[in-house]
């Protein structure tokens, strides 16, 4: 268990609405490597984004037991959550990912703003990050002033500013296109691999699964490998 | 915070509007407590002026000075008071002006006061005849040497200085001996006129001790019946004063309920607009207690903004307008408490927004794909 990233336990989640009931995951076993990238794949509404809310500690489980590293999460208050999210986890969002009014280099530092408040080594390392993702002469831009490719970047170093065991990407290739999406899954692949981190890649392209060192498939809420 | 404070920098625009609003609100909320200190000035300025610790009047009188008799034997038996060390005389009669080349109907407004303690910023009484006036008489076009004829009687009144801030019921003073304003009196209101020695009241200035154990003694004492007031009690007393205060204050509480509504509209509306972000941001890690400090850091800082360009433009105002045109008086504390009210007004217009900001979903920053 200490080797892995991620270890998920029969984690069930129950979306309770009115009158229905939408059972998203189901006796959900999943152990992610500590330098493991895995691919998650599978149709839209199949539980990805469930999975992997679970996962970093935004969603809490109905059943079932989730640890992070050698942290049990499963019965974390929203504070003990907020808490491990500002340190353990790095994420890469679909959408909304950057905060508009700030430039690349600040939009990294956010997280230190938000969570440790270290200063100087947070300065140091998200100038190190952005130099490893190219983005040095782009690190005073705000994200209007970017591409798509460098704002993903930009992203992939703010997930990665709290040296997160596990980072989750939500269908991080799926604004680019087929070449610029080839190379910043590359990208992601040297980022995780250089740092030993672990990753979970949604995504319901099959060609990004090759650049990942196992791919999971999910359908209506229950994982196959 | 730093986050919040970054936006304001790096946006301007999107706050402008909302800083505009709030300026012209702080503006009339600053106006308004403005013209409210000057009308309670010019109806009160001679009364507080008083450097005395009470105002004596007869019983009767309900503390108006017209109505009010004081007769020597009554002055007599204040001053052997242990408690009392001086008194002096006081009357006024309120009557229009002729100002030499202005038009035969064009009267100034004066309140004659006949004095024997000298009120704080009045020289000791003049000459028969002189007096030293309020400077809003300027406005009349008054100036030093020029001859008053006051009243239907037309007594000459010569002006022989200026003092500030000593109207009474909007009129200004005019500081005589005694024996000059009991000319007056008796030649402009014979119905009112008062034998020598007579005062409609009396001051009185104490040993040093508790004003209260004062006012008690000299109402014991008297027996022909007086009522002895503080200062700030005579004030209260002079007729429309409460009234104004209370209709003014009414007036300003709806300034601040509006300036507040504004506040809590305009950043209702930006956490609606920002819930994405904020999302994100908890998804990250940020508490929502970070995200609405943000909030109310930003509402104080365009208040702010709004309350000092306000205040400037009040004091320019003030500059601007000739004295004695409008009873405008803008003071520091005025300005400082409008402050206070419209950052009062920032942070619980703000706590309209908390619980929008505590119900942002981190969950909603995944998966927006469907
Ligand atoms: N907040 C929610 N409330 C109710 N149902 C939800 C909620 N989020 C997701 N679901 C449902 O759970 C299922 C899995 O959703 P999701 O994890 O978002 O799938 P994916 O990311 O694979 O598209 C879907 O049927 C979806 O409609
Ligand atoms: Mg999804």
């Amino acid at each position: 268990m200490t080797n892995s990233a991620l270890h998920m336990s029969n984690v069930r989640k129950v979306y309770r609405m009115a009158d229905t009931e939408v059972v998203a995951l189901d006796h959900a076993e999943l152990t992610v490597a500590s330098d493991e990238i895995v691919a998650l794949v599978g149709p839209s509404g199949s539980g990805k984004t469930t999975l992997c809310s679970i996962a970093g500690g935004i969603l809490s489980t109905t059943e079932g037991s989730v640890t992070v590293g050698d942290e049990e999460i499963t019965a974390y208050s929203d504070k003990q959550l907020t808490v491990f999210r500002q340190n353990q986890v790095g994420f890469v969002f679909q959408s909304v990912n950057l905060v508009p009014f700030l430039t690349a280099r600040e939009n990294l530092l956010v997280v230190d703003e938000l969570g440790r408040r270290e200063g100087k080594p947070a300065r140091q390392r998200a100038d190190r990050l952005l130099e490893e993702l190219g983005l040095t002469d782009r690190s005073k831009n705000l994200p209007s002033q970017l591409s798509g490719g460098q704002k993903q970047r930009v992203a992939i170093g703010r997930a990665l500013m709290n040296e997160p065991k596990l980072v989750l990407f939500d269908e991080p290739t799926s604004a680019l296109d087929t070449e610029l999406g080839s190379q910043v899954m590359e990208l992601i692949r040297s980022e995780m691999k250089s740092r030993g981190t672990a990753a979970i890649v949604v995504t319901h392209d099959e060609r990004i699964t090759a650049y990942c060192d196992r791919t999971v498939h999910i359908i209506d809420g229950v994982l196959a490998a | 915070m730093r986050l919040a404070l970054r936006e304001l920098v790096r946006r301007p625009g999107r706050f402008v509007t909302a800083t505009g609003i709030l300026t012209l609100i702080a503006i009339l909320l600053m106006f308004l407590g403005g013209l409210l200190d000057g009308l309670i000035r010019t109806s009160t300025g001679a009364v507080r002026a008083q450097d005395v610790d009470a105002i004596v009047f007869s019983e009767s009188s309900q503390a108006s000075f017209l109505r009010s008799r004081i007769e020597p034997a009554t002055r007599a038996e204040i001053d052997r008071l242990e408690v009392v060390s001086e008194t002096g005389g006081l009357g006024v009669v309120q009557l229009g002006a002729r100002v030499p080349g202005n038009g035969p109907r064009d009267l100034a407004n004066v309140a004659v006061w006949g004095y024997e303690l000298a009120p704080i910023g009045v020289p000791d009484p003049p000459a028969a005849g002189e007096a030293w006036a309020d400077e809003i008489l300027k406005s009349d076009n008054v100036e030093i040497g020029d001859q008053l004829l006051v009243g239907p009687a037309r007594t000459p009144i010569t002006v022989v200085g200026w003092v500030e801030n000593t109207s009474y019921n909007g009129q200004s003073g005019l500081w005589t001996s005694v024996d000059t304003w009991r000319s007056v009196l008796t030649a402009n209101r014979p119905d009112a006129a008062l034998a020598d020695g007579v005062f409609q009241a009396i001051v009185v200035r104490g040993t040093g001790g508790d004003s209260a154990t004062m006012i008690a003694a000299i109402e014991t004492t008297s027996g022909d019946g007086v009522i002895a007031l503080t200062v700030q009690d005579a004030i209260n007393e002079i007729p429309g004063v409460t009234e104004q205060q209370t209709t003014f204050n009414q007036i300003l509480g709806v300034t601040v309920v509006i300036a507040l509504v504004v506040i809590a509209l305009f950043f209702a509306l930006l956490t609606v607009e920002r819930s994405a972000l904020y999302g994100m941001l908890k998804a990250i890690g940020a508490r929502s207690r970070t995200i609405f400090a943000g909030l109310v850091a930003q509402a104080v800082v365009v208040t702010l903004i709004a309350a000092i360009i306000a205040g400037l433009a009040v004091i320019a105002l003030d500059l601007l307008i000739p004295p004695g045109s409008i009873p405008l008086y803008i003071s520091a504390s005025r300005i400082i408490t409008s402050i206070v009210l419209l950052l009062f007004a920032a942070v619980v217009g703000c706590a309209f927004s908390l619980r929008r900001v505590l119900g942002v979903d981190p969950a909603s920053a995944l998966g927006s794909s469907q």
